[in-house]
């Protein structure tokens, strides 16, 4: 099984492989960010000296399946006063949108099916689903795009929560898109590529290659972008309940909900996956330890580091958030950038 | 011994930290130093410190807060006011109440009947002893009251109920007869807790 070596001798890419490729992301990121809540929650309780879920099944690990009946039973309610079609469609948006733009970046080694498999026998399936040239622009754009679905949803649902979350998903997006933008325009100088494959190729080189000792700032910039991007703490404006009940998913419930969730960890993922791909080294084999489970591992860690980073610390205001992105994160970008090109002239 | 030692009134070990709360910065400049020395600082990685501290604590050293409630149950104070306990003799195994009718008078919202009469002996027997759980406020007047420690307030402080009339009946709230050896004897109304010289602070008896 060839894992890394995604340049030069690789098989034809068919149909079917981006196919089966579309199907595994949707199906085994959809178990993840259902088994996401779960750690999520176990994290949380660690931390606060809790237990967290423990009854369903062994270590609760059936609460996911039992969330999962829970989602899918409940009432579907459409409120009296609401944009209906526009109510029904946020949530496709949110969740459509973090799968494509999980197709623009490497998620699982790519392999190909066995020969004795029947029809689909020696398919070979890529390790990302759909290698655009432009894969960076493509995701942060697709990401971006999400922020349709809360905005949307907020305002369709006729109910002030809801407006008030909406406005706040505006003033996020308008703050951090800048600055994801400006720190990962440092790294793309570099490699002189917005090809994620080209990225990885360019840190092949061992730990001292990874662009996160060339960018630190971009690395930290991007960092906190990321947090902003998928709303989490300390940036979960858009939904936090002690402000805003619910913010934009006030009024949704069932799988309806269930879709912006989902959505938010695939985000989640996405976003651990750019930094782990653009900043740590991507899916580079590490001594003996295999890239596939390099990137697992990093991948893992940055979704520790969320959770981590919500059981610590308090949210901010979104002025302060505003404050933050355009009068500190966003010079600071513009300055990397231009150091950087600096040096890379000398 | 002057009198100095006795006015001192803060004899515990509290140790009070004055929060040092500094005037927010007015000009630019100075508001400025204040975010990028905050920044350095790393107050934010305290933070993930202190949590992930307390992860490994609460997952490695036994430190885990929850209590598995209806597994495993925290202990009450013995002045909790609890559904009611008749107890018996230790001795003899009969019931202590001698029908003096005392608890049924002082009860504030009259909830305990009682009927007596002589049995064969010409002493006096309690022939029925109900408390209306429905109306009692659990005040403790009934088991202060008692000349006998007869009637005092159990543990049992899970109330909720299929039926209006349970724990109420006399025999419910009896001592079985095969448990009086694990009868636990009551030290009276306002008992102190057995921990209680941990929860006191001193103070002086004198001012
Ligand atoms: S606790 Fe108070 S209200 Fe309840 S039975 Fe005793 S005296 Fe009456
Ligand atoms: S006060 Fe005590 S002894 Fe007297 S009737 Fe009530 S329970 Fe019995």
């Amino acid at each position: 099984m060839e894992t890394t070596t995604l340049i030069g001798q690789l098989p034809e890419v068919t149909a079917a492989g981006v196919a089966i490729k579309a199907i595994l992301i949707l199906a085994i990121i959809s178990a993840i960010a259902g088994f996401g809540t779960y750690l999520e929650r176990k994290v949380l309780a660690f931390m606060q000296r809790r237990l967290g879920p423990t009854h369903v099944g062994p270590y609760g690990l059936l609460q996911i399946a039992a969330d999962g009946i829970k989602l899918f039973t409940k009432e579907d309610i459409v409120p009296q006063h609401a944009n209906s079609l526009i109510f029904k469609v946020a949530p496709v948006i949110t969740a459509a949108t973090a799968f494509i733009a999980l197709a623009g970046v490497p998620v699982f080694p790519d392999f190909t099916i066995p020969e004795f498999i029947p029809v689909l026998g020696g398919t070979f399936v890529p390790s990302i689903a759909s290698d655009v040239n432009v894969g960076i622009l493509f995701v942060i754009g697709m990401m971006a795009a999400g922020l349709y679905g809360p905005l949307l949803a907020g305002m369709a649902q006729a109910n002030k929560w809801g407006i008030i979350g909406a406005a706040r998903t505006a003033i996020q997006f308008l703050s951090y898109e800048v600055v994801t933008g400006l720190s990962l325009l440092a790294p793309i100088m570099l490699v002189g590529s917005l090809s994620l494959i080209d990225f990885n190729e360019a840190q092949s080189g061992g730990i001292t290659s990874w662009f996160i000792w060339q960018q630190p700032v971009a690395f930290v910039l991007f960092l906190i972008a990321g947090f902003a991007e998928t709303n989490r703490t300390p940036f979960d404006l858009l939904e936090h309940e002690a402000e805003v009940i619910s913010g934009y998913a006030t009024e949704y419930s069932g799988m309806r909900w269930g879709m912006f969730f989902i959505g938010e960890y695939a985000n989640m993922i996405t976003i651990s996956i750019l930094a782990a791909v653009v900043f740590l080294g991507g899916y580079n084999d590490f001594g003996f330890i295999a890239g596939w489970i390099m990137i697992l591992l990093k991948v893992a860690f940055f979704f520790f580091l969320m959770l981590w980073v919500r059981a610590a610390w308090p949210h901010v205001r979104p002025d302060q958030l505003m404050w933050l992105c355009w009068k500190v994160l966003m010079p600071i970008a513009v300055i990397n950038v231009v150091v950087t090109g600096i040096v890379m002239m000398v | 011994m002057g009198l100095e030692q006795f006015k001192n009134r803060n004899v515990g070990t509290q140790e009070y930290k004055v929060l040092n709360l500094q005037e927010s910065p007015k000009t630019p400049m100075a508001k400025f130093t204040q975010v990028a020395k905050r920044t350095f600082k790393g107050e934010l990685f305290v933070g993930l410190g202190v949590t992930v501290r307390e992860m490994f604590n609460a997952l490695f050293r036994g430190q885990m807060h929850t209590v598995k409630y209806p597994l495993e149950k925290l202990p009450i104070s013995p002045r909790y006011r609890a559904i009611h306990e008749m107890l018996r003799l230790l001795e003899s195994g009969h019931y202590r109440c001698i029908g003096c009718g005392l608890c049924e008078k002082i009860c504030i919202s009259n909830c305990i009947t009682m009927e007596t009469r002589y049995d064969e002996n010409q002493r006096k027997e309690v022939s029925e002893y109900t408390i209306n759980f429905g109306r009692c406020i659990f005040c403790g007047y009934c088991a202060e009251v008692c000349p006998e420690l007869a009637i005092v307030h159990g543990p049992r402080y899970e109330t909720a109920s299929e039926q209006r009339a349970s724990f109420s009946l006399f025999e419910d709230m009896l001592t079985p007869i095969d448990k009086l050896s694990l009868q636990q004897e009551y030290d009276g109304f306002g008992a102190v807790s057995p921990n209680a010289d941990e929860n006191i602070k001193k103070t002086p008896l004198a001012y």
